[in-house]
């Protein structure tokens, strides 16, 4: 299946260990990535906080830009990227919002396609048990919390994925990866997003109460689809122990990095060493034998800083 | 408490300003304050969610754009999932933030200069990129610094570039901005 692949701003930067997994786990998927040529920035909440319209063109530029692609579909990682090409694409089926929106453009937009998460392909293309077949390393011994976040699901006329209140597809995945799902019920509440920038005490408590949520049921790391969700989870992770009084050290990964590993991707392509949190510790007592993950794992955080290298290799 | 004179204060005008503009029917909200129950910035906000639709609905134009709750909403979009009148509730919250903004009601300066920081670089490179935008809305504001003890860790992992990706077509995306100050000059 071929996709057109819209990456997004932060897989240049901050995200750039969830581009690159997100290629890899395409690739061993079958699923073939051609990135919109000179794709631009969809805006972001920048955008679409100051102007729909403005929004709207931002996004329109690289969905135009996509429709001249011979693909089957138009695809992004992020779900702030889709989020903004979503709601372009909606509301320029109103016509006076697409003559506003054509206002700003240099020529008028074409019929635009409809933009979907690389994460809804893999689970609407693909079975669970498709997918569990072709594992190489299950993931025994993750107790993961499935953080889905706001965008992804929200608001649902537009988004049209998964239950809005009660996700599953991350579940459903990181099941058949063979690692255990712990109940979360935070699954979709606001991590803070961008106001971190500008107001820490906000993004510090909302992550904080996030972190703490999935520490209580037994989550020993957290899996995001979203580059800004993650970042607030994992570089402010200090920062929401601080406005938590309490420490968590929990490593939050991308679930294309864990759906990598499982299938036996090389670490090159899944960069678990771009977490700020380390998950060296965890992963290598995951390598333990069975009957030997609790007393490895327990002395293991001592050594994590030298075996920094090459652990998920 | 507080005391609003309905009969001066109403601008009859201001509801169905904000129901074209959002595409909104903001009169069917009859205050079952489900927005405010699920809103993840209400404990933060100076007016909730529910507060601010009731004054739009009631035409109390200073209430429903002089707050700071507007510029504090996360764009979650809980509120709209969760509307029993199905009104899109984040949208409306958008829309009156975009009008707050023309009628030079801005509340919270800073997130503001986060975001013209963040679009000037969109504007000049096509793209973003995080280590300019943080250095530019430093330097406009003089504040967060509260990020700067988050750049060793984010400069360690490779993750802030310094430079930008300029893309080919940035004059395309700079004419977008262009034509965009030029409608609203």
């Amino acid at each position: 299946m071929k996709l057109a692949y819209y990456p997004g701003c932060s897989g240049e930067g901050t995200s750039k260990e969830y581009d690159v997994s997100t290629r890899a786990i395409c690739e061993a998927l079958g699923f073939t990535l051609t990135d919109i040529d000179d794709w631009s920035c969809c805006g972001s909440t920048p955008g679409h906080s100051l102007d729909h319209a403005l929004s709207g063109a931002l996004s329109a530029r690289n969905l135009a830009l996509a429709s001249t692609m011979e693909a089957d579909c138009v695809v992004t990682p992020c779900p702030s990227c889709l989020s903004n090409l979503k709601h372009a694409k909606h509301r320029m089926e109103d016509p006076a919002f697409k003559a506003k929106v054509d206002e700003l453009l240099d020529e008028p937009t074409p019929a635009l396609p409809e933009p979907y998460s690389v994460l809804q392909v893999i689970v609407e293309k693909l079975s669970m048990e498709e997918i569990a077949a072709k594992v190489k390393k299950p993931l025994k011994g993750l107790k993961v919390a499935c953080y889905y976040g706001c965008l992804m699901v929200r608001p649902p006329k537009v988004m049209q994925f998964d239950d809005y209140e009660n996700p599953m597809s991350l579940d459903n995945l990181l099941v058949a990866l063979g690692a255990e799902v712990v109940p979360f019920p935070l699954k979709t509440e606001c991590c803070g997003a961008s106001l971190g920038v500008v107001d820490k005490e906000v993004t510090s408590k909302l992550s904080g109460r996030i972190l703490e949520r999935a520490k209580q049921f037994g989550a020993n790391c957290v899996v995001s689809a979203c580059p800004l969700c993650q970042m607030n989870l994992d570089l402010r992770q200090s920062q929401a122990e601080e406005a938590m009084g309490q420490k968590f050290e929990l490593p939050i990964f991308y679930y294309t990095q864990l759906l990598g590993l499982a299938l036996g991707l090389d670490d090159s392509a899944l960069m678990m060493n771009k977490l700020v949190v380390s998950p060296h510790a965890l992963l290598k007592s995951l390598d333990a034998p069975a009957e030997a993950v609790a007393p490895e794992a327990k002395a293991e955080p001592k050594a994590e800083d030298k075996s920094d290298e090459g652990a998920a290799s | 408490m507080e005391v609003i004179q309905l009969d001066k204060a109403r601008n009859t005008n201001f509801l169905k300003e904000v129901e074209a503009e959002s595409g909104q029917k903001l009169s069917t909200c009859y205050q079952c304050g489900n927005c405010t129950a699920g809103c993840p910035g209400g404990e933060f906000y100076d007016r909730q969610v529910s507060q601010i639709m009731r004054a739009a609905q009631l035409g109390l134009k200073e209430e429903a754009l002089g707050n700071r709750s507007l510029w504090l909403c996360l764009a979650c979009s809980t509120c709209s999932a969760r509307c029993p009148n199905e009104i899109d509730v984040a949208g409306v919250m958008e829309t009156l933030r975009s009008m707050a903004r023309r009628e030079g009601y801005v509340n919270d300066r800073p997130i503001e200069s986060f975001w013209k920081a963040f679009l000037d670089m969109v504007s000049m490179n096509g793209r973003t990129f995080e280590a300019g935008v943080m250095a530019d809305y430093m330097l406009r504001t003089g504040r967060g610094w509260s990020n700067l003890a988050m750049a060793p860790a984010a400069l360690a992992k490779g993750k802030m570039p310094f430079f930008p990706h300029r893309i080919k077509g940035r004059k395309e995306v700079a004419r977008i901005f262009k034509r965009y100050a030029e409608k609203r000059s």
